[in-house]
């Protein structure tokens, strides 16, 4: 199986490698996955005052479409406000990466991530943690 | 001058030798012959051929030349060699056991045995990957056909003590069937001193070319006969079935026989190359060798490195180096292998685990490369990885709710 070039890319120069300070009440962090399925991801946010996604990083634990699924995600969610960066579907990155089948669960899991991320920022300041539908490919 | 890529999957496959290529082919064009013609010069070109690549075959496992029968590979000489037995000795029991470790082509084909009413016993091996002695011989019932068990194994190349396995075969009048792939032709493999019945092994692991094999039958002390599996025009003593892949043996008995005379040298160079790899990259913080140490294959080594995930490792220099990795995304079950699971490691180390077969065309500036690459993208992934942070920070991974999917 060879990887699309935009995969390639972002393995080898992954965008938003990091870490943010996940006591701070304006960080979100999503930790989705486990180490015995091959792949984990943490996804975390930081939002300003206006609601929008000034910063993001990531580290994952998986093959190259995870990392490179994650790293797309960073990209994506910066500028987006917290209400825009929830409508980011799995299939975007999909498409994007030019995912195969069997790598359709690392953009699964980055949708996770996000939502995850997005849901401890909520929990943080108050909001209502949101109900998503279950993913539809585990 | 370092060619890329580097091929380090020799467990897979090996190139053709170059003496072995020559060797075959006049066979494809000039002596096309079928073996099986008796009445003409082509016919008995083609025989001739195949009775000396017999003998060039038996010499390498001291076997009698007629006590080899040619296949198409491994696969099915394992399938022949169990069902074989099976139908054969149906009189005598239905009993097999083998290991939970052994290669597909055999616990698929004892599992077929399961379905047309055989019992099968898949024993459990230890944490270093070899069969445990008293608990076989405890496995061992009236009705026990067959033990078949793995000489090397394929994922971490640990050897079995084959000797002790077959001394209390014979103490129970058992039949031993052993899968020598990836044995024959790289150690010392002699089915008399190690008291094997029945044994498969393939051309395409020592440098022949793909698509022919062995099965070594016993012929004295018991005289072993099995229930062909093709029917047809009783080639192979009616054992196997089918025209003789002619060029093909006679690579594979070319093959055979330059194994046979390098094998000393060539066990000496290329353990030296395997230890320095394995010691360089047992240097790495939380790297982890699998399998038994000592019984092991000179050119094999399996690690594992914790924290980074084996695609993910595999991606960072496949392009120059041919490996592979037993973590579940290079293949398409999404289910880490089942022989590093065996040996008790967790879910998360079999999926971090590379496997280095290194062979003939191996050099030290290849090693010197691949440990240089491995370890620099190990350390990459690690700075990318959120379990190496947990593990940095001394978070226990175990208190952590996952969410496994």
């Amino acid at each position: 199986m060879s990887y699309s070039e935009k995969v390639i890319d972002h393995y080898q120069n992954p965008k938003n490698v990091g870490t943010l300070d996940k006591s701070k009440s304006n960080v979100g962090t999503g930790l989705v996955g486990a180490p015995e399925c091959g792949d984990v991801m943490r996804l975390q946010i930081e939002v300003d005052e206006a609601g929008l996604i000034k910063d993001a990083k990531f580290k994952t634990f998986g093959c190259g479409s995870a990392i490179a699924s994650s790293s797309l995600a960073t990209e994506w969610l910066k500028g987006k406000s917290i209400d825009e960066a929830i409508t980011i579907d799995n299939m975007d990155i999909v498409e994007e990466l030019n995912l195969p089948p069997v790598k359709i669960h690392c953009s699964v899991l980055a949708e996770d991530a996000i939502k995850a991320a997005i849901n401890d920022y909520r929990q943080k300041n108050g909001l209502e943690v949101l109900k998503f539908n279950e993913s539809v490919v585990h | 001058m370092l060619n890329f890529p580097i091929y380090l999957d020799h467990n897979a496959t090996t190139p053709c030798d170059p003496r072995v290529v020559e060797a075959m082919i006049p066979y494809f064009t000039n002596n096309f012959g079928n073996a099986a013609s008796r009445n003409h010069p082509f016919g008995w070109a083609a025989e001739e051929a195949v009775d000396y690549a017999r003998e060039q075959v038996a010499k390498l496992i001291g076997a009698e030349p007629k006590e080899i029968i040619f296949t198409s590979g491994a696969t099915e000489g394992d399938n022949l060699a169990i069902k074989g037995v099976f139908e054969m000795y149906a009189s005598k029991g239905n009993h097999i056991i083998t290991c939970n470790i052994e290669h597909k082509a055999v616990l698929d084909t004892c599992k077929h045995i399961e379905k047309e009413g055989g019992e099968v016993t898949y024993l459990k091996v230890k944490d270093n990957g070899l069969v445990d002695l008293s608990e076989l011989e405890a496995a061992i019932r009236p009705t026990t056909i067959l033990i078949a068990i793995m000489y090397a194994n394929n994922e971490i190349g640990t050897v079995n003590p084959i000797r002790e396995i077959s001394a209390i075969a014979r103490k129970h009048g058992v039949l031993v069937f052993s899968d020598a792939v990836q044995a024959v032709g790289k150690i010392p493999v002699d089915v008399n001193k190690d008291g094997i019945d029945l044994m498969a092994f393939t051309a395409h692991k020592m440098y022949g070319p793909k698509g022919v094999g062995a099965l070594y039958v016993r012929r004295k002390n018991p005289r072993v006969k099995v229930t062909a599996q093709m029917d047809g025009g009783g080639h192979e003593r009616g054992m196997r079935s089918g025209t003789l892949n002619v060029p093909g043996i006679v690579g594979f008995g070319k093959a055979c026989e330059i194994c046979l005379t390098e094998m000393e040298e060539e066990t000496i160079r290329v353990s030296k190359l395997r230890d320095k790899l394995q010691t360089e990259l047992m240097k790495i913080e939380e790297s982890y060798l699998n399998g038994d140490k000592e019984h092991k294959l000179p050119h094999v080594t399996n690690i594992s490195f914790k924290y980074v995930e084996g695609e993910g490792l595999l991606m960072g220099f496949n392009k120059n180096i041919a490996l592979s990795s037993g973590s579940a995304c290079t293949s398409a079950s999404l289910e880490p292998s089942y022989v590093l699971k065996a040996l008790g490691l967790g879910d998360d180390l079999a999926h971090s685990s590379l496997r280095f077969g290194l062979g003939r065309f191996t050099t030290e500036e290849q090693i010197d490369y691949t440990v240089e690459q491995v370890t620099n993208t190990v350390n990459k992934l690690r700075e990318m990885s959120p379990l190496w942070e947990m593990y940095k920070e001394g978070i226990d991974m175990n208190s952590i709710e996952w969410a496994h999917h």
